[in-house]
């Protein structure tokens, strides 16, 4: 237990020293606005993929309408900030929490039919689903339709999103060790086995689901308070794929894994900027040969963790043999 | 009358997505992999037609000739390079859709690079006057792609069922293992698959750009998921499934564009099959499939 806080202070400790650097930096102007937002770019891609992670790589349900759910998110949350005549610091908070709220429902709704299905088929009706919220997105009034929603403050800034991205990766990362997240991955490695063992695999599935349209809502809503302006175009299917090839070349079951996908694949597409015209090729070119030698991800099922670390320092130098009985 | 009209132009669709479908349809058959790059062959042929039809000024039936040729060493190649080895090592299917996917964004920015991201006008093939029949003045390239589409049909449920290879491709996608050990070269009736799959796409992109004489890099990633949804809906692993699939989708895409909204049309279609894999997961004409414990 005593093991466990100290893991949990340092963890703490790290995570805010990252972040008190790149404040300092963006503070002290090293890094401008343009990089700033790339920042940004980069931590709403880790709630997206660690989320969608949550469902296809540890509870294996292929979903392919993640952007259907950042849509209703960020529709959402603009729409309070716009409506509510809050002022901006109250609204904001409110705002994401409708944003969330909203595509847990929506989830929720999607839930009841999709996840009777299974592998290709729940992929091809998540990607049904998706098309229909882009679809209804468009011809609604209220959300502007294909002119989008325009004029949204940006509220969204480093801090915000580094805080949330945190929280993120720490509620998946629990909620993985967790009772429910073993119940939840051994759904993915037999669903009527686990089952049989007395797992409530409706309940957990749908905990899942609901939760990652939550987080991909959680997103949205940041999005929609960074980029200030929402058109419908922008969550299509292709979105929905770029938030799972972070996850699939990061590793399926490898929350470190999509954050390290998260942050190559937001600068890759930025740095070949000089290749200019030939960028989407040579992107495309990489995707391809990183499956052909790496299927199953750049790091498989692998978690960075500082005590495993700790763990093989000490055995170097200190000799023995290395105990995993630590954690 | 125009309900008439609408139901015929919606055959006319529903024709290309059959053709597209059925690509998708053996493929996902026979090696369990959504093809996202079959969507793109259709640009590919497209544009090969476009390039032997307009730069060389060759006939028309070269051109035909040309895109099929071109399509399906585009589809074999595609296979030989991308997915054999993922297939051979068992790797994840995942991993095979995403190198799919990393296959459709290569073509698509490959012709954009080549020629340019604004759409280039296709001239139109056949210069026959539009025939009247009862009252309906219906356009030569109509009738055409649905007698095109429904003769290939025949002709491929006869390969299929009749031929050797067509007998080798059903039991590879039967049991793979089985099929080796039975002497199949499955690797050899993959690829035919994937050939077979391309060449009927070509034959669709001749006609859907006639039908709509306009030729983007990013046309056929539409076409291509509607194609797809198309073979789910009328049963993965049946050729009249994917005609009947196809033909239900065109209509149904064309009706509510006529009488309700040109904006809902895809929700609608993709509503339609929701609710079909809701109430029979296999598609229309599918095989169920039982679930063994």
């Amino acid at each position: 237990m005593k093991k466990k806080l100290i893991s949990y202070a340092v963890n703490l400790l790290l995570t805010a020293g990252i972040y008190t650097v790149f404040a300092l930096l963006i503070q002290g102007g090293v890094i401008n606005r343009y990089y700033e937002g790339l920042l940004i770019n980069i931590g709403i891609n880790i709630i997206l993929a660690v989320s969608l992670n949550l469902v296809t790589g540890f509870l294996g349900q292929l979903v392919l309408g993640h952007a259907g759910f950042m849509s209703v998110g960020a529709y959402a949350a603009a729409l309070v900030t716009l409506n509510s005549g809050l002022p901006e610091a109250a609204a904001f908070p409110l705002a994401l929490l409708a944003g969330m709220l909203a595509a847990a429902i929506v989830g929720f709704l999607i839930g009841i039919p999709a996840l009777r299905m299974k592998g290709d088929y729940l992929a091809i009706i998540t990607l049904g689903f998706g098309e229909i919220i882009r679809v209804i997105v468009l011809a609604l009034d209220f959300t502007g339709g294909a002119r989008g929603l325009r004029g949204i403050p940006s509220l969204a800034d480093f801090t915000w999103v580094y805080v949330l991205m945190a929280v993120t990766v720490y509620v998946i990362f629990t909620l993985i060790r967790s009772r429910q997240g073993r119940a939840i991955i051994s759904i993915r490695e037999d669903e009527i086995a686990a089952e049989a063992a007395g797992i409530h695999t409706t309940y957990y599935k749908m905990l899942a689901f609901v939760l990652a349209a939550a987080l991909a809502g959680l997103a949205g809503g940041l999005y929609a308070h960074h980029i200030g302006i929402l058109t419908p175009a922008k969550f299509d299917f292709n979105y929905s794929v770029e938030i799972l090839i972070m996850v699939v070349l990061g590793g399926m079951g490898s929350i470190t894994g999509s954050v390290v996908a998260a942050i190559i694949l937001t600068i890759l597409p930025e740095a070949l900027r000089s290749f200019a015209d030939y960028r989407m090729v040579l992107y495309s070119v990489v995707l391809i040969i990183m499956m052909l030698f790496k299927p199953s991800g750049l790091l498989g099922e692998f978690e960075f963790s500082l005590a495993s670390i700790g763990r093989k320092l000490r055995a170097r130098f200190f000799g023995g043999a290395v105990s995993r009985k630590e954690d | 009358m125009s309900f008439l009209l609408q139901v015929i132009n919606g055959l006319q669709v529903g024709s290309i997505y059959a053709l597209v479908a059925l690509g998708y349809n053996m493929v996902y058959g026979i090696v369990q992999l959504i093809n996202f790059a079959h969507g793109d062959i259709i640009m590919v042929g497209a544009y090969g037609a476009y390039v032997v039809l307009v730069l060389c000024g060759l006939p028309v039936w070269v051109a035909v000739l040309a895109s099929i040729a071109l399509c399906v060493i585009a589809g074999v190649g595609i296979e030989k390079v991308a997915y054999s080895r993922l297939r051979n090592h068992n790797a994840p299917r995942i991993s095979l859709l995403i190198t799919a996917i990393g296959v459709s964004i290569f073509l698509q920015n490959l012709f954009q690079l080549i020629f340019g991201s604004a759409g280039i006008p296709f001239p139109s093939m056949f210069q026959v006057a539009p025939i009247n029949l009862g009252g309906l003045n219906i356009s030569f390239v109509t009738i055409l792609t649905i007698v095109v589409t429904v003769l290939l049909m025949i002709a491929l449920q006869l390969l299929v069922g009749k031929t050797k290879i067509g007998k080798a491709m059903r039991a590879v996608s039967e049991d793979a293992d089985a099929a080796k050990l039975m002497g199949i070269n499955t690797n050899s009736t993959v690829a035919f698959t994937f050939g077979l799959g391309s060449g009927l796409a070509a034959v669709g992109s001749v006609l859907y750009s006639n039908a709509y004489p306009m030729i983007t890099p990013f046309m056929g990633s539409m076409l291509g998921l509607k194609a797809f949804v198309a073979a789910v809906l009328g049963g993965i692993g049946s050729i009249p499934g994917a005609m009947l699939g196809g033909f239900i989708m065109g209509i149904v895409e064309s009706l509510t564009k006529g009488y309700i909204s040109t904006q809902l049309a895809d929700a609608v279609v993709f509503g339609i099959l929701i609710v079909v894999l809701l109430v029979k997961p296999s598609g229309l004409l599918g095989r169920n499939a039982t679930e063994k414990v």
